[in-house]
């Protein structure tokens, strides 16, 4: 076995956060495209995640990539009950903003500022960060994903009243916990096993 | 079958979480099917399940988490890890113990935000419990727990010198992610449960 660190290929480095495509750069390698047996297309669960180097990386253990993804999907896609597609994709934003996470920030503030129309506030959210002023319902999904980020954890009682006041029920406050819980695993994931890359400049 | 976020969550059948969780059971189910596949793997290759028990136990410590600590210390007794493990754990997890998330950004407009903090390294007698592959897995997960965003590749190759393969190291990183994951879930349906009526 010659295990080794990847050295990325010349790049442009994302400075600050952002909502534009960026691209990301292993440092340990993906498994070969042609190397995909059927149980690590099982563990894609999408075919066209083999053409990308992130998943043929986690691909390498198939079984919890499988039931990682389906557990993302189902917190996000799920339409039935619960938060909004727009603010279950705030509290991943808000919680990728949170870590440090530029690559999960982007991809999430566009999924947010797409589902809300909301693209200002989006933005302010990246620009400013957490502590930014956007409305009282979305400042109580953004404290409560960021209390939730915290080590130790520091979501609490007064987390919960505040998001039953401004509307939430039982189920949207579950989604909440879910979308902040499910991004402290994805952006672990993100920033540990290699770097976001922008695009080039025109 | 036994659902560990719920077990340790304290959600019972027939009870209002219990409805709302079961309207995300695909979720619900393959948050089990993680746990199942990290604690009960296929292969032990490329990192032993002693192993993946200790990384937890040292995770749910550093949480400062009792219900997780007792959850997974349990696990790692009756795995049978030697002798001395539990007692390094919870003596490098004691010394290790920090505010997340932290750590520095690329260099630029984000400098502004950095919050540089300490990285850690394991005492001589809790390295010596351990072993030096185990005690690399620490610092790397210590790292992963509090200040991710100082990742970078000379992590990995640290890892890699202490013994770990590329896909144990896709192993640990997807078991400390997914722990992190879990141990929140767990804490905010238990602050939610004991807010309901």
């Amino acid at each position: 076995m010659t295990d080794k660190v990847l050295d990325p290929p010349p790049h442009i480095e994302p400075v600050v956060f952002t909502r534009d495509m960026l691209d990301w750069l292993p440092w340990l390698e993906p498994m070969a495209e042609q190397d995909l047996t059927p149980r690590h297309m099982a563990g894609l669960v999408d075919p066209a995640r083999a053409k990308s180097a992130y998943f043929r990386l986690l691909v390498r253990d198939p079984e919890v990539l499988e039931a990682r993804t389906k557990t993302d999907k189902d917190i996000f896609y799920n339409p039935e009950a619960g938060l909004p597609r727009a603010e279950r994709e705030l509290a991943a934003a808000a919680t990728s903003r949170s870590n440090g996470c530029i690559y999960c920030a982007s991809v999430h503030a566009r999924f947010a500022a797409t589902y809300s129309k909301r693209t200002d506030d989006v933005d302010r959210l990246l620009d400013k960060g957490v502590g930014v002023d956007l409305d009282a319902r979305w400042n109580a999904i953004v404290a409560a994903s960021v209390a939730l980020t915290a080590t130790p954890i520091a979501f609490g009682a007064a987390h919960v009243d505040a998001l039953r006041k401004v509307g939430l029920d039982d189920a949207a406050i579950v989604d909440v916990i879910n979308a902040a819980s499910f991004f402290n695993w994805a952006n672990r994931l993100m920033l540990s096993l290699g770097e976001p890359a922008a695009p080039e400049k025109k | 079958m036994t659902d560990v976020i719920d077990t340790l969550a304290g959600i019972t059948p027939g009870s209002p979480l219990d409805a709302i969780r079961n309207q995300r059971l695909q979720a619900r189910n393959h948050a089990q099917a993680s746990y199942d596949s990290l604690f009960k793997p296929s292969s032990e290759a490329d990192a032993s399940k002693l192993e993946r028990l200790a990384i937890a136990c040292f995770v749910a410590a550093l949480h400062g988490r009792a219900e997780m600590a007792a959850f997974y210390g349990t696990a790692l007794a009756e795995a049978g890890a030697p002798a001395g493990w539990q007692g390094a754990i919870a003596a490098a997890a004691g010394a290790a113990k920090g505010q997340g998330p932290y750590g520095r950004y690329p260099k630029g407009p984000l400098s502004a935000e950095d919050q540089p903090g300490p990285a850690c390294k394991l005492g001589a007698s809790e390295r010596a419990a351990v072993g030096p592959r185990l005690a690399a897995a620490f610092e790397h997960t210590h790292m992963l727990v509090f200040h991710p965003r100082d990742s970078a590749p000379s992590y990995l190759q640290t890892l890699l010198d202490a013994g770990w393969s590329t896909t144990g190291i896709v192993v640990i990183s997807q078991l400390v992610a997914f722990l992190s994951y879990q141990i929140r879930v767990v804490a905010g349906l238990r602050v939610l449960n004991a807010r309901s009526a």
